[in-house]
């Protein structure tokens, strides 16, 4: 990248999967898939103690359609299964998922008959979140993991970067 | 008081009554399913029992009649508790009681659910909390706690038949421009989803909607979306181990939770918490309460559009988990009650810190007070929205303060003192019209008694030990495990075996942030339940929410569900 702000015409050079990158990485729309205790720590992490505006994620977004970050916040049962996938599959690429929590990442301390043993049973999953519930640093620090990648690989579907990830 | 009641039913019904029981002052009866309805509609008229707080199932492979179904009464009126029990055999059919108390609707669907016991006469017997594609009955003993089955896909909760009887009901389609039919086609209404991921069911909750033109002409609920089998993984604890499976019922109130199946487990022990720990309880578990209201009153008000106050509220409450963090080393599941005791004493500075925070939380509260009690919108969109009956909420199940909202004052903390709750200074907030507005008023004037009662016990709260002086429920000091023989062994036995719970049936319970909250246990004598049930509040208020919202708007819909505080996680175990 080139910058020159000292001439009258200031421009910067720089190449497209740069540029673009650059600007997804700072405005990822999550959708946070909300359904227990993980839930409750991301509402702190959007509210203003945390703020989750500093990273340019707040505009949280509840329809899979205008997202790009799936927050898998809570225990996923065999219930909610296809309906995660469902929205999983409902949301554009390029894309990302962060499981947030034990529940999410490996079904935590739940290994029974409704419990889904993680999320990444049905759907590829970028970033897993220890803790039970993870702070709100926790996820913020998920947060910027996730957009190294971003910066790194923006252009690069999805369905590539997740080809062989899905456990069955 | 109960045990009068037990002699007047025995001499009402004579022989009708099998057998009577009494444990650690839970009173039971026990009646053929037969006579079932007979008895529950005398203890209803006649002696008062207003509300079937819950229906527990109990799975006994051994017995001729291998299962046992509880009902468990409680009459607010007259201070009193009555547990009914029916012994039927596989595949026996129990009557329903449904057409008594609407509460039995739904905790006769869980039972059928997990048990497979079939109620004759319901009028909706399907699966509850499992999928609809689950196969043989999860809480019986000889289910494997991992089986796990999988679902591929939701149910329709509206069938083709359903949505053309909706149609002939349907009016405000009618006068359509050109439409020459005086009735509704059938596809002429429109079916709205709400959850199970849905920003405004603040939880995984389904309620399928048919909608005439903009008004809902019927709707259906479902739940079981975060159903993480709380009492069969009880079954699989010890009882120490459970605890932190209940931080995770109510997740937004954890340290009531604990307290509460802390006391109930030592209920059926036989043993007292210590003063302190009483008092360490009350301050813990009146905090919780605080902020399970904030997050419950934050999220209702944002959803009708009041944006401002979640910044106002939710700080406060930040600044209370700060404390809780640096109390139990968790913000939301804290893990913090020992059967017996806590886990530690409070540190150095708590309660001045709290004395603090609590100031905020004044402040918190007067803000948005001021922003919203005499707020045009907030009042449009609340008074006279979701209201509910006395009676109707007595027979749905309602507790807490939904129930206060409608103007009865019962409290559990005022009927049935428990850690020494009667000799706080403290008042029961009451609504007078049961619907939205009041439910939130009623919430913003318990914090309010809340902080008074915190404040009272950091006053007062009694120095000496947390927990009991007992070798057979407390751990032993460090110093004793690593330093005696005696030690380790007691370490150990507590830790493999766990707490050898004498055997017995015990119903422990306290006023939770939503409303009663009960844990029915039975013990074998082994260190693990045989069987715990959990009396959740919001499961009973929520299976009212489908008859509340029929004839409103989507919009009255989700100011009514974030004000009756449904949270799932206690909702669907």
């Amino acid at each position: 990248m080139a910058v020159d702000l000292e001439s009258p015409s200031n421009y910067i050079t720089t190449r497209l999967r740069q540029a673009v990158n650059w600007g997804r990485k700072y405005s990822l729309w999550p959708l946070p898939f909300g359904v227990a205790c993980c839930a409750i720590e991301f509402m702190s992490t959007v509210s203003s103690y945390n703020d989750i505006s500093r990273f340019g994620a707040e505009l949280v977004r509840f329809s899979p359609r205008q997202s790009d970050l799936l927050i898998i916040a809570g225990t996923i049962s065999y219930k909610q299964a296809p309906i995660l996938k469902t929205i999983y599959e409902q949301m554009a690429e390029p894309k990302w998922v962060i499981a947030m929590g034990v529940c999410a990442s490996s079904g935590g301390f739940y290994n029974n008959y409704s419990t889904l043993q993680g999320a990444d049973r049905v759907i590829p999953v970028d970033m897993y979140v220890a803790g039970c519930p993870p702070t709100p640093e926790n996820l913020l620090y998920s947060l910027t993991l996730i957009q190294e990648r971003v910066e790194k690989e923006g252009l690069v579907p999805s369905s590539v970067r997740h080809a062989g990830r899905v456990q069955s | 008081m109960s045990q009068k009641l037990v002699e007047r039913l025995q001499r009402e019904f004579g022989d009708e009554i099998l057998a009577v029981a009494s444990h650690r002052g839970d009173e039971s009866v026990t009646v053929a399913p037969a006579n079932l309805p007979k008895v529950l509609a005398h203890l209803k008229d006649a002696e008062g029992c207003e509300q079937l707080s819950d229906v527990v199932g109990v799975d006994y492979p051994d017995r001729d009649e291998r299962f046992e179904v509880l009902y468990l009464l409680r009459s607010w009126r007259n201070k009193h508790r009555i547990q009914v029990r029916v012994p039927v055999a596989e595949d026996q059919p129990v009557p329903t009681v449904s057409g008594l108390y609407r509460s039995a609707d739904w905790h006769e669907r869980e039972v059928f659910d997990l048990f497979g016991v079939p109620f004759s006469g319901h009028p909706d017997l399907r699966r509850i909390l499992c999928h609809h594609q689950f196969e043989g009955h999860a809480l019986r003993k000889d289910y494997p706690i991992e089986q796990g089955q999988e679902c591929t896909r939701p149910e329709n909760l509206f069938t083709d038949a359903d949505i053309a009887r909706a149609a002939q009901r349907a009016t405000n389609l009618v006068t359509r421009v050109g439409d020459a039919a005086d009735e509704v086609h059938p596809s002429d209404l429109l079916t709205v989803n709400i959850g199970p991921s849905h920003p405004a069911t603040h939880g995984a909750l389904r309620a399928e909607l048919l909608l005439d033109g903009e008004t809902i002409i019927e709707a259906r609920t479902e739940i079981g979306y975060i159903h993480r089998c709380f009492e069969k993984e009880a079954e699989d604890h010890t009882w120490a181990e459970v605890m932190p499976y209940t931080d995770r019922l109510n997740y937004c109130s954890a340290m009531l939770n604990n307290s509460i199946y802390a006391s109930a487990v030592e209920k059926l022990i036989g043993i007292e918490a210590t003063p302190r720990c009483q008092g360490i309880r009350v301050i813990v578990s009146e905090l919780s309460r605080i902020i399970d209201h904030l997050v419950c009153v934050c999220a209702n008000l944002v959803d009708i559009g009041a944006l401002t106050n979640y910044w106002y509220l939710y700080n406060v409450r930040e600044s209370i988990y700060e404390s809780l963090e640096k109390l139990c080393g968790s913000r939301l599941t804290t893990n913090y009650a020992r059967i017996g005791g806590m886990s530690h004493d409070l540190y150095p500075g708590f309660a001045d810190e709290i004395r603090h925070k609590l100031g905020e939380l004044d402040r918190g509260v007067t803000d948005v007070m001021k922003l919203v009690a005499r707020n045009r919108i907030f009042l449009d969109r609340t008074s006279g929205v979701g209201a509910i009956s006395q009676a109707d909420a007595l027979s749905w199940g309602y507790t807490g303060p939904c129930l206060r909202a409608t103007g009865l004052a019962y409290d559990l903390r005022k009927e049935a003192p428990y850690w020494g709750y009667e000799t706080y200074d403290f008042e029961i907030p009451t609504g007078t019209d049961g619907d939205t507005h009041d439910r939130i008023m009623v919430r913003m004037a318990e914090m309010v008694q809340s902080r008074s009662i915190v404040m009272q016990a950091l006053d007062r709260l009694p120095s000496g030990p947390v927990d009991v002086d007992d070798a057979r429920v407390i751990l032993p000091p460090k110093a004793e495990v690593y330093g005696s023989i005696e030690g380790v062994m007691n370490q150990f036995k507590l830790i493999y075996e766990g707490i050898r719970v004498p055997a017995g049936e015990g119903y422990g319970f306290g006023e939770g942030a939503n409303g009663e909250l009960g844990f029915f246990c039975i013990s074998d004598g082994t260190g693990h339940p045989y069987r715990m049930k959990v009396r959740p509040p919001c499961f009973p208020i929520f299976s009212s929410y489908a008859e509340m919202i029929q004839g409103g708007m989507i919009p009255d819909a989700i100011a009514v569900l974030g004000s009756l505080n449904i949270i799932a996680g206690e909702l669907d175990r």
